[in-house]
């Protein structure tokens, strides 16, 4: 059922970021002083201490995704303003300037290790990836493009807001509607597999974010429901390290894997291809 | 209980008072006449100018009925059923089976408590997940006994601690969402106070969502949102105002089906009547739902969560 497109492994197409901050930078986690060309090539993981820097959905497209990166669909939809909330024009148009994205999330057709996928990433660097309309309407499409196209959906968020406030109840009603899309995706016996790095919390965790066939985490990744900031408000003391980490959700069974940067586009290929194999035909059962 | 009245509820309840007190007097029916006329013009006036933040103080009133409030007048046989077979029995969600009119349906609603040893068993309205995974059990019991499923929603939010963290909070949300979209027998939902984002969602959404006049259904609380926007919680009434979430906006934006009136004055001031007027509510949208195959009143569901959202297409 999933065409094998490209069997070459895919060049390494990594291209030199800018140092516009300089040659040398801090590890947030151990302090280190690391070289930034050599984090840039190591996935940008600390060396010394594992720490997985953030990095953005165009790094993520090319550490993911073969030759070809990806094949965006459902471009130019943006945002309108439907409650006129106070700041949300200036705070989308600056997020846009800063971003160069039209909104909070890239999706569309592309190929891991020769398997055809479709492919979406939120990026907590638009509004902290949050999900206003767009980003839900877009995940709702990929969804449903995967369906149409028989491809597995391959969804990876970094979604520090979960539903974008500035949008009210549309945003929230973006939960349902996503994850509407995803049991369709599989009663039709389509593989769907969420990545999930640091943060993805609170609507889009508990959306489609929970929701794939196999759940993959990076290391150390905030991830849940209520922000930790918030908890440790509402009970008063702090919380243990490690609270709300992709260890403690594979500890406590909300997790799958976790999984290093380096080694996601090998796991996810390996998963796609053991789920594949039983089911050559489309199984059309509802 | 002691009287807890709203600061522009006091002079409506004043008047009523003092009519109250001339009833059974001689000769003072022209005085009470206009006593009357006047209450009913401050009413009127006053509740016909509500700013959203009094809508929030209506629905947060500690006299609205609440789910087992409202159960004895909407049902008969009603049998409450209990735990989520997995971990807990969560009070601040409670689920059963009942009859309506004649035919047998299942009921999840959340719980509060009108003082306060009950509000903190209840957890103050607020799930945890085995609230929601014992909701979907009920879905379950529903579409298998071919039942229709009754949700009446108020809640502050989910609970914000670290049990519902650990054991996995966003996934019994996420899960509810996927297994409601694809249910096999008809969903309502009637909010009926607090509509307190993912906690309220998870038994929140379905074929028809109705609210009653004085609730809201919002993405995040008027609290939390004016501490993000201004620093500050004690601005919940201007960000009330921004976030636009009481039952006629809703209406207005398209995400619910209908705003179910409450009796003058507020649901608090007369249960009955106020779930009379749910009673008819119900009623009317199973008539509608009843008649659907189940792939059709799936499909139509679906419909209805894709059409949800506002954004525009540029070039």
């Amino acid at each position: 059922m999933f065409s094998r497109k490209n069997l070459r492994p895919a060049r390494n197409t990594r291209k030199k970021t800018k140092l516009k901050d300089g040659l040398w930078l801090k590890c947030e986690s151990c302090g280190e002083i690391l070289y930034r060309r050599e984090l840039d090539q190591s996935c940008w993981i600390c060396p010394k201490c594992n720490f997985h820097f953030r990095i953005g959905h165009r790094k993520y497209i090319e550490l993911l995704l073969d030759e070809g990166g990806l094949e965006e669909v459902d471009k130019g939809l943006v945002p309108v303003d439907p409650l006129r909330f106070p700041k949300y024009k200036e705070k989308y148009r600056s997020s846009r300037k800063k971003t160069g994205m039209e909104e909070g999330i890239v999706s569309g057709r592309a190929v891991i290790q020769g398997i055809e996928v479709i492919f979406a990433a939120t990026d907590f660097a638009f509004m902290g990836g949050s999900m206003g309309s767009v980003v839900g309407e877009r995940v709702a499409r990929a969804a449903r493009l995967a369906l149409a196209e028989h491809k597995p959906f391959v969804m990876l968020t970094a979604s520090g807001g979960g539903a974008r406030m500035q949008e009210g109840i549309f945003s929230l009603m973006q939960m349902p509607k996503t994850s509407a899309e995803v049991a369709l995706l599989k009663q039709a016996h389509i593989p769907y597999i969420n990545i999930l790095t640091h943060p993805t919390m609170a609507g889009v965790m508990a959306s489609f974010a929970s929701l794939g066939d196999v759940i993959i985490a990076e290391p150390g990744a905030l991830l849940g429901f209520t922000g930790p900031r918030v908890i440790e408000q509402t009970i008063g003391e702090k919380l243990p390290p490690g609270f709300q980490r992709s260890e403690f959700l594979l500890e406590h069974g909300f997790v799958d894997i976790v999984c290093s940067r380096r080694d996601l586009r090998e796991t996810v290929a390996r998963i796609l291809s053991l789920l594949a194999e039983p089911h050559k035909e489309p199984s059309t059962q509802t | 209980m002691a009287e807890f009245l709203l600061d522009f509820e006091k002079p409506i309840v004043e008047l009523e008072k003092r009519i109250e007190a001339l009833k059974g007097l001689e000769g003072v029916d022209s005085e009470i006449a206009k006593l009357q006329k006047q209450a009913e013009k401050l009413r009127r006036k006053v509740y016909s100018r509500l700013t959203r933040w009094q809508i929030v103080q209506l629905a947060r009133h500690p006299r609205r009925p609440y789910t087992l409030d409202l159960i004895p007048y909407l049902f008969t046989d009603f049998t409450e059923l209990h735990g989520d077979r997995g971990f807990a029995d969560d009070p601040a969600i409670v689920a059963g089976i009942a009859r309506f009119r004649g035919r047998s349906l299942a009921l999840v609603g959340h719980q509060k408590g009108h003082d306060t040893k009950e509000r903190i068993r209840r957890n103050f309205g607020m799930p945890h997940p085995e609230g929601y995974r014992k909701a979907l059990r009920i879905y379950k019991l529903a579409e298998k006994f071919g039942m229709p499923v009754i949700n009446f929603v108020d809640t502050p939010g989910a609970d914000p601690g670290v049990g519902a963290e650990e054991r996995g909070q966003s996934e019994a949300i996420a899960r509810n969402l996927q297994e409601i979209a694809i249910l096999r027998t008809p969903i309502l939902v009637i909010v009926t106070g607090e509509g307190g984002s993912g906690g309220a969602l998870a038994i929140g959404i379905g074929d028809r969502i109705y609210m009653l006049e004085y609730s809201f259904y919002s993405t995040i609380s008027p609290e939390g949102c004016a501490s993000i926007l201004w620093r500050d919680s004690a601005k919940a009434p201007q960000a009330a105002e921004a976030l636009k979430f009481t039952s006629r906006d809703n209406l207005d934006h398209g995400v619910i089906d209908g705003v179910i009136p409450e009796p003058s004055g507020g649901a608090h001031r007369d249960w009955q009547h106020t779930a009379k007027f749910i009673a008819d509510q119900i009623a009317q949208a199973l008539a509608e739902l009843e008649g659907l195959s189940h792939e059709e009143l799936i499909a139509k569901r679906i419909e209805k969560f894709r059409k949800v959202g506002k954004f525009k297409t540029i070039r």
